[in-house]
């Protein structure tokens, strides 16, 4: 038998090779474009040495501001409200007996997650259009209520996984101990999931503020959200404001991405 | 009095019935600003457009005729719309050539991971994780900043003395490919790695063993091992790269159009919803038929799988 | 003080069937099952896995409804109740604690659900910690807790509601050996204490009869005997309670005659002996025959054995010695005898020797 140290199994030659330059090439474009965030001139790709200045013009810029808070807004009613229907949906379609729609229930549940997005977008488009003229409203409700749908799966999911993982004989034990059905997921159901529910509430949160395509079309005029202000600006001439824009909504998602990681560490 | 038996029945009743009002929510609120209006856009599909955009409410199968073919203005002649069927084609050509690409580069990146110690293994997979949650635009906007014209990559190249004028890269067929496989990447990776997480590696000993030469071992005993995460993979990328917008907007220009920015040209200056309906639901039907060969591809494997 | 169970019933069971499924796939757990169970009783469910015992248990906790029958609590139906409107409480196998609580909290939970006031849940749970004496770990998240510990938490757990009922779903089966025979003395102890009904479930027939005041032995969804352990073991009303608890050996043999209560049988090889026969039985020609094998003695072949075979191994235990013996039919009998230095020398493997079955010890079977 080979000397464990001499005949590696598991390797391939090359491989090793290609990972790391895949994951060079990954972090290369957006490095590139934090690294260009801090240029002190106005070209993206010319470096003139370390300055600050594009993010205090971000800060100072309205229209950005604007954009900003209010894909904030959004984005947190938006998180909250499916994160609220993903939880009872989670709820009525796990641990339980099949029953008569569950799988169809299931699937419809995870289907904006199949469908094309440009597609939704063009059907909201037209739906919304539709009550626009009938009810005269264009408020945010639209962008509300889409970020919603989009984001139930998302938030589903996690939940849905830490359901299963907790084990149904602690419900039935609370009812053995005079606990009535609302007393039980109280004291808990609730609190053995609330890990889930926060990875799902966080998911849909940087789920919603990412969103480009379905804001594009629902969205009244003026009603920008950050990435629709960008991609609108990405038309015209380019300068590191845009790239400062974008380092500060990175660090955004990012940092909730690893909070979401600890967190679902930490309860495992 | 009620039975015990006939209590037990009526609170079975009762929970049913209160499963389902527990998932109404969820569900009235997808199929009102998700699911639901896609009808509503097959209807559409079917009407007549109106001069400055939205429909005229009147039967007109030309929508759905002007997909495929197109109406010669002199002699009224049916032939095929080349316009379209050229951008399916890119369509598919794209998506198939984004998808082939991130495989080969995604099975050595995924294998790299799954090969490393338990600890160091979940760092590598963060670190894959990352660029997925950052926005969609933000990556497209790193691409374009890369290849621009006046880009880092051609500036750096002039600088050094490689090349004396700017390689156009950007409005290409080239730049929306690099794109999509820049930033759908991660959703190939990882569905890899879930299956040769599970690899048994002493069958790859029993390989080795039995005279095979790193290559076959690799054809034959680890490919094969991995066919679940592969064909998971493909679909994760395949079919978000069909309807891809942002991608190819950003780095195609008006020039190199995928479906689905075809699409959004008729509800734009195109002032064709009905034909803009009708391209959805050819997109739709293509996404669906995709997800029915996915299925029955990976149940049939799962059945195969030896294990 | 002789501890003895009243004569009001605290849980009777009538004609309780359950049915899964229906058709030609219904399967039936428990068929037509009646048992009442006294107050202050410690009232074992013994049975092979499978039995319906668990299924039962669940009926009388409240998680599931019967298809058919009664249950009645002090004699108020309870069938048809949900199990947080059931005094009724439950040991789990799986303890099934609460791991974001800790053990006082988990013990507190009952009383806090039926809104007992704050003193008198700090009392409960306090006089709990020290019946099942783990005062020192009252603050202790529950999945740091060792098996035996788990145990004990969710036994108080369930007596502090001062249960009429206190049902155990084979508690003691994770546990290991020394623990588990240190836990049975604990239960006996907690249950004179209390003096709360226990019903107990277990698949081991050793712990049904050092611990139980009366058995139920089950299979198949049938209730096969209910007696004490005493007439569980000396009486076997059929075969499979026999071969279920203990060891015994059976025989074939002839009905000669048969009065009330006793019959005379002839062995395999000619001998007559008397038997015992269960009540209203009427046995005749050839019936099976059991013999437990501390009721037997080993003596010379000769006139007095009631059966000859050859020894053919000698298998010593300790505080007894077990004789496997081949009969002469073919049949293995075995023999238990208690050691004691008194006793005569044991007979070397391969002689020929003979059986005498005490008197009375012979019992006929109904198959």
């Amino acid at each position: 038998m080979a000397d464990k140290g001499s005949f590696d199994v598991r390797h391939q030659s090359g491989f090793p090779i290609v990972a790391l330059i895949c994951f060079f090439l990954l972090y290369l474009p957006i490095g590139a474009l934090v690294v260009y965030a801090f240029n002190a001139g106005a070209s993206v790709a010319i470096w003139e040495g370390f300055s600050l200045r594009w993010f205090t013009i971000a800060w100072n810029n309205e229209q950005v501001l604007e954009a900003a808070w209010r894909s904030l807004r959004i984005a947190t009613s938006a998180a909250f409200i499916a994160t609220a229907a993903a939880t009872m949906a989670a709820l009525a379609t796990t641990r339980t007996r099949p029953y008569r729609g569950l799988n169809a229930k299931y699937a419809f549940l995870n289907m904006p997650l199949m469908v094309p997005e440009i597609v939704v977008s063009v059907a909201l488009l037209i739906f919304f259009s539709r009550i626009k003229l009938a009810t005269g409203y264009t408020g945010l409700g639209y962008l509300v209520a889409a970020h919603a749908a989009f984001c139930i799966p998302f938030a589903y999911l996690p939940i849905r996984a830490r359901l299963e993982m907790t084990d149904l004989s602690l419900e039935t034990a609370a009812a053995d101990l005079y606990a009535t059905k609302w007393q039980a997921f109280r004291w808990i159901t609730l609190a053995l999931l609330w890990p889930g529910i926060l990875a799902g509430l966080m998911l849909a949160f940087v789920i919603s503020l990412d969103d480009v395509v379905i804001t594009e079309f629902v969205k009244s005029a003026g009603q920008d959200t950050l990435p629709t202000y960008m991609l609108g600006q990405l038309r015209r001439n380019v300068t590191p404001e845009m790239n400062a824009i974008s380092t500060v909504f990175l660090l955004i998602s990012v940092g909730i991405v690893t909070l979401f990681f600890i967190v679902s560490r930490k309860r495992n | 009095m009620a039975t015990a038996a006939d209590i037990a029945r009526q609170a079975e009743t009762r929970e049913i019935r209160g499963r389902w009002l527990l998932s109404a929510p969820a569900l009235v609120i997808i199929a009102l600003a998700s699911i639901g209006p896609l009808a509503i856009v097959l209807v559409y599909s079917f009407l007549a457009p109106g001069s400055y955009g939205d429909v005229i409410w009147e039967f007109s199968p030309d929508a759905w005729l002007s997909v495929f073919l197109k109406r010669d203005i002199f002699d009224n002649t049916l032939s095929f719309a080349d316009a379209h069927l050229s951008i399916f084609w890119r369509s598919l050509r794209l998506s198939f050539l984004t998808t082939l690409i991130a495989l080969l580069l995604g099975f050595p990146t995924a294998y790299f991971i799954a090969t490393r110690s338990a600890r160091t293994r979940e760092i590598w997979l963060f670190l894959i994780t990352i660029p997925f949650w950052t926005n969609l635009l933000i990556r497209t906007f790193a691409i374009q900043e890369l290849i621009r014209n006046e880009g880092i990559v051609n500036n750096l190249l002039i600088k050094i003395g490689v090349i004396g004028e700017p390689i156009q890269m950007m409005f290409t067929d080239f730049a929306i490919l690099l794109g999509m496989a820049y930033v759908y990447f991660p959703l190939m990776v990882l569905p890899l790695y879930a299956s040769m997480e599970k690899i048994d590696f002493r069958l790859v000993e029993a390989g080795y063993d039995l005279y095979a030469t790193r290559w076959h071992v690799l054809r034959h005993v680890i490919v094969p091992l991995t066919r679940p995460g592969i064909i998971a993979g493909s679909i994760l990328v395949f079919i978000p790269t069909l309807g891809a917008y942002v991608t190819p907007r950003v780095l195609g220009g008006g020039r190199n159009l995928m479906l689905g920015n075809l699409i959004e040209l008729q509800f734009g200056q195109g002032r064709n919803w009905p034909l803009g309906a009708a391209l959805s639901m050819t997109m739709l039907a293509i996404v669906l038929l995709a997800l029915m060969v996915y299925v029955r591809v990976a149940t049939r494997s799962g059945g195969q799988n030896h294990g | 003080m002789p501890h003895s169970a009243s004569d009001e019933f605290a849980i009777e069971v009538r004609n309780v069937s359950m049915v899964y499924g229906a058709g030609a796939s219904a399967f039936t757990a428990l068929d037509d099952v009646e048992v009442a169970i006294r107050e202050n009783e410690f009232f074992t469910l013994l049975g092979p896995s499978g039995c319906g015992k668990t299924t039962l248990l669940r009926l009388i906790a409240g998680f599931s409804y019967p298809s058919g029958g009664d249950i009645r609590l002090h004699g108020q139906n309870i069938a048809a109740l949900p199990p947080f409107k059931r005094p009724v409480n439950t040991v789990f196998q799986n303890y099934a604690l609460f791991p974001h609580m800790t053990v006082s909290e988990n013990i507190a939970f009952g009383l806090a659900m039926l809104k007992r006031s704050r003193t008198e849940i700090r009392d409960s749970v306090d006089r709990m910690l020290k019946l099942v004496q783990l005062e020192a770990l009252k603050d202790r998240k529950t999945a740091q807790l060792s098996g035996g510990q788990q145990q004990r938490v969710a036994l108080a757990r369930a007596l502090a509601p001062q249960p009429k009922v206190l049902l155990l779903d084979e508690p003691l089966s994770a546990l290991d050996f020394k623990l588990r025979k240190e836990m049975q003395i604990e239960l006996k102890r907690l249950q004179h204490e209390t003096g709360i009904t226990f019903i107990f479930v277990t698949h081991d027939q050793e712990e049904a009869l050092t611990m139980a005041d009366r058995i139920a032995v089950m299979s198949a969804g049938r209730i096969l005997q209910i007696g004490s352990p005493r007439e569980i073991y000396d009486r076997p009303a059929e075969r499979f309670v026999a071969d279920f608890i203990g060891e015994t050996n059976f025989m074939q043999a002839d009905v000669l005659s048969s009065a009330d209560g006793m019959a005379e049988v002839a062995l395999p090889g000619g001998k007559r002996i008397p038997a015992l026969v269960v009540e209203g039985f009427r046995p005749s020609g050839q019936v099976s025959i059991v013999v437990r094998p501390e009721h037997a003695q080993i003596v010379e072949a000769g006139p007095e054995a009631h059966l000859t075979g050859t020894l053919e191994n000698t298998v010593y235990f300790g505080t007894d010695t077990h004789f496997h013996i081949r009969l002469d039919g073919g049949r293995q009998f075995i023999l238990r005898r208690q050691n004691s230095r008194s006793a005569a020398a044991a007979p070397q493997n391969g002689t020929v020797v003979g059986i005498r079955i005490d008197d009375g010890a012979a019992q006929i079977l109904k198959d």
